[in-house]
């Protein structure tokens, strides 16, 4: 059995005391020991941000990348080694600005891997410079009278581009967020979980409090049903005193990107070892 | 001898680059040399193309401009390519097109002009095989055998069906057939078949492909961009054969950071692209650099800044490829000139990348890319290429590992022994910023000192795999040219020709490791020249400036084009004689 022990690295992190990177870490500490993942078998891949640095505070293996480009390089290592169990760790700076074009792609294409966005609704590395996914009104340091822009909806965005699975947690909601990893963990395709992250020290707006408030779960709710995308479509609309958070969409059975290639039929491509020669017929395609 | 150059020029859209290429094929089954340049608009349909191919009885060094026969799928093709026809040659052309035949007379050539439209008709096609019945007038003018003409419609027109084979074919003989019977006598330059050569005909782009392949290339992707795509094509093409997943990005942003990811894991990734799709690429390139990962980017240069001539040819990335990115990190640099060194290249290029765990581009532009030359089978030897995979870590090894393993170990030459993810012995952190031995974040100033020294350690190392340049011609000139990539081919030739007229006027120094420059190698080649002059298509004589920065070596005079075409030998040898003329006057 794995035990959550298993997952400790002697490195302190450098989040600020509070953050809510520390609830999505230690969820996702837990929910791979659940499954009983063992950290050799874990590649997380990041981009660069505050969340992108907790495969530095994990025994795990990590590739730690671009602003943004995190969903392509996980692809890259996904479509050669699918026996890895690839996970995502990046903000929504990172994911969705730098990256959403990524994520449409990767959406699309079923990508078999779990996408976690710690998103604080802020930049927090750069030192609290609105995001996309700051509401309309949101005061910052470059929004001196309140942001002009609607807010990315990560929700809406990743139904739109056919993702399989559409989640979304919240780092206060620690068994709920272990439980909703897990989830994703056993989806075959891609899974997205946008987790709501407080940032203590540059987000006074969207704080622990503010969700505390808000947020009922969509599973709780008996009529609700996360295979209907148009119910998902409804509920990815709905922002107020009430925020929906768990599966809004999920779609079991639809074949990874992996499973198209002939190549990977019996098993992943580094497994297959370099061809040795090539025959000398493949000349006659120059004759 | 027989030599003859040929020319089919129309719109875009009108077959004219599958028809050559076709045509080439057609040519070497018949035992015949070519060389061909191909020349395309940016556009899907209309704007004039056209498609240029030497063939000879013997070995060709190079295309030249004078030209034989000329078919005109257009009027504009006339208008274009006229001034460049040879007395004795010939202008096919359909009679709709209403070509004054006494400006075709006045260059001292044969008006002929052929119904290719009508011809296709009756044969039961459309007015598109147009293409296919200009090669049956070719074949029926110049004495070649239709048959292999006919050989490779079937191959092409294979997957179409019977009937589509069927009806080219029919096009190609009454074309033929009405050619030679009306216009065979007049025209006296011939293409007659050569018995027993065991020749292919291949362009670089394909040459580096197969290269990958037998290099074991097994991870290409990319954004499609012309003159690079066709490297993609072909290795998707053979990807299920092969077992090579073969991915289209979203941008070439996404396709060099998924060769990333894929290098991690342990694949051989190698990415082809142009100048646009390379500038995109860059920051991941320094990414590749400080993670150590080995991937490969072809650079298939066209004309830039921007969108510039998009279908063209340059030469004027060198500078940039060799110092794209910020900061510092080791890289390799390379750029073959003939088709032989296309395919060693892009094997090498994969086992140079893997051996020093950093990224390799390599060169070449459109001209070497999409020319089609033959090359006699025995060049291409696939047993040549052996896989290095340098300092891989095999599951063996890491079973008995003993102790944490550090991906970034310090080493005296900089390479660390490099373990793939998913072994429990080897669990390990790789990130983009600075980082200890282990692949942690680390800021302290005495470890960046000593893992930048690491990293940038391995260019010195690679120096043990840089060759020097290769010589052509005589040791002792009075002319020393120097070139790199594509140049070479028309750059030959003009010091052939300078040879014959007078001997020992001209040699040439061609690189293809440019990057890290192996300077100790270089100086023996590059002292005790009379005369050095680049020969570069740039506008600031890159080579010349690179040689300067790391041998100190100045050369002083240069023949440059930026024009989007190709350097023929005819360019060199008249802006030779400016350059002396302008020395005579001081």
């Amino acid at each position: 059995m794995v035990e959550v022990q298993d997952y400790y690295y002697p490195l302190k992190p450098t989040w600020c005391p509070g953050c809510g990177n520390f609830g999505i870490w230690n969820a996702f500490k837990s929910a791979l020991a659940n499954q009983n993942i063992e950290p050799h078998e874990v590649l997380v891949v990041s981009g660069i941000g505050c969340g992108s640095k907790l495969p530095d505070y994990t025994r795990v293996n990590s590739l730690m990348t671009l602003h943004g480009r995190s969903l392509a390089v996980a692809t890259g290592a996904q479509l050669s080694n699918h026996d890895l169990k690839i996970i995502l760790a990046h903000g929504d700076g990172d994911g969705y600005s730098m990256g959403g074009n990524h994520l449409i792609h990767a959406c699309r294409r079923n990508i078999d891997v779990v996408d976690i966005y710690q998103n604080n609704k802020i930049y927090g590395l750069t030192k609290g410079q609105y995001s996309p996914t700051s509401d309309k009104g949101f005061v910052t340091k470059t929004t001196l009278a309140g942001s002009i822009e609607k807010s990315v909806n990560p929700i809406a965005l990743a139904l739109a581009a056919g993702a399989t699975f559409v989640s979304r947690g919240f780092a206060g909601e620690l068994e709920h967020l272990i439980w909703l990893i897990e989830e994703a963990l056993k989806h075959r395709g891609y899974s997205m979980i946008d987790v709501f992250q407080p940032c203590v020290t540059f987000n006074k707006v969207n704080t622990y409090q503010f969700y505390n408030k808000r947020v009922y779960k969509l599973q709780e709710e008996n009529e609700y049903d996360s295979s209907d995308l148009g119910a998902a479509f409804a509920k990815s609309q709905e922002w107020g005193d009430r925020i929906p958070i768990g599966i809004f969409y999920q779609k079991k059975g639809e074949p990874t990107y992996q499973e198209h290639l002939p190549v990977l039929e019996n098993k992943s491509l580094v497994k297959h070892g370099l061809r040795d020669s090539v025959p000398e017929e493949i000349k006659n395609e120059f004759m | 001898m027989s030599e003859l150059t040929l020319i089919i020029g129309g719109n875009a859209g009108q077959g004219l680059e599958s028809s050559g290429a076709g045509f080439c094929k057609a040519l070497n089954r018949g035992g015949l040399h070519v060389f061909s340049v191909q020349d395309n608009r940016s556009r899907i349909r209309g704007g004039h193309n056209f498609y240029l191919i030497k063939t000879s009885t013997e070995p060709i060094v190079s295309w030249t401009e004078p030209v034989h026969l000329l078919i005109a799928l257009t009027a504009e093709t006339v208008d274009i390519h006229l001034g460049k026809i040879v007395p004795g040659g010939a202008v096919v052309y359909d009679p709709s097109l209403e070509i004054d035949e006494d400006r075709i007379k006045d260059r001292e050539a044969i008006p002929i002009p052929l119904p290719l439209y009508d011809i296709a008709g009756e044969a039961g096609g459309s007015k598109m095989m147009a293409n296919t019945a200009a090669l049956g007038a070719v074949a029926g003018l110049t004495n070649f055998p239709i048959k292999h003409l006919l050989s490779v419609i079937e191959d092409n027109f294979r997957k179409k069906g019977d009937k589509v084979i069927n009806i080219n074919k029919k096009v190609a003989e009454s074309a033929h057939d009405h050619a030679a019977s009306k216009f065979g006598d007049s025209f006296k330059f011939n293409m007659e078949q050569q018995n027993g050569a065991q020749r292919m005909v291949m362009n670089g782009n394909e040459a580096i492909s197969l290269g990958a392949l037998v290099a074991g290339c097994n991870f290409v992707s990319a954004y499609p961009m012309t003159p690079g795509s066709s490297i993609f094509e072909w290795l998707n093409k053979h990807a299920d054969e092969y077992g090579i997943v073969s991915k289209q990005a979203e941008d070439e942003i996404a396709a060099v950071c998924m060769s990333v990811g894929a290098a991690h894991v342990g694949a051989r990734a190698l990415v082809p692209t142009s100048g646009g799709g390379f500038s995109l690429m860059v920051e991941a390139l320094g990414l590749a650099g400080m993670l150590e990962e080995p991937i490969v980017i072809v650079l298939a240069q066209r004309p830039g800044p921007s969108t510039s001539l998009a279908t063209r040819t340059e030469q004027a990335d060198l500078l940039y490829a060799i110092n794209a990115s910020q900061g510092e990190f080791p890289r390799i640099v390379i750029a073959p000139g003939t088709i032989e060194e296309c395919y060693e290249c892009g094997g090498r290029a994969l086992n140079l990348a893997e051996k020093y765990q950093t990224p390799v581009i390599l060169m070449t532009d459109q001209f070497l890319a999409t020319s089609n030359r033959t090359l006699d089978k025995n060049n291409i030897d696939l047993g040549a290429i052996k896989i290095d995979r340098g300092a891989l870590l095999t599951d063996d090894d890491l079973d008995k590992i003993d102790g944490e393993y550090k991906r970034y170990k310090f080493t005296e030459n900089g390479i660390s022994p490099r373990a793939l993810p998913g072994h429990q012995n080897a669990i390990f952190k790789t990130t983009s910023d600075e980082h200890n031995e282990l692949g942690e974040i680390v800021e302290a100033a005495d470890n960046r000192i000593r893992m930048n020294t690491k990293r940038m350690k391995k260019l010195e190392t690679a120096l043990a795999d840089m060759n020097p340049p290769k010589t052509h011609g005589l040791e002792d000139a009075d002319i020393t040219f120097v070139c790199w990539g594509s140049t070479l081919a028309p750059l030959t030739e003009a010091m052939n020709r300078l040879n014959n007229e007078t001997s020992n006027t001209a040699n040439i120094i061609q690189f293809i490791d440019l990057f890290p420059m192996p300077v100790e190698k270089v100086m023996p080649v590059l002292k005790n020249r009379k005369r050095l002059i680049t020969v570069e298509g740039n506008y600031t004589a890159q080579l010349g400036s690179l040689l300067q920065m790391t041998t100190g070596v100045k050369i002083e005079e240069h023949i440059l084009k930026f024009d989007g075409r190709p350097f023929s030998p005819e360019y060199i040898l008249e802006h030779l004689k400016k350059l002396e003329k302008r020395g005579r006057n001081g």
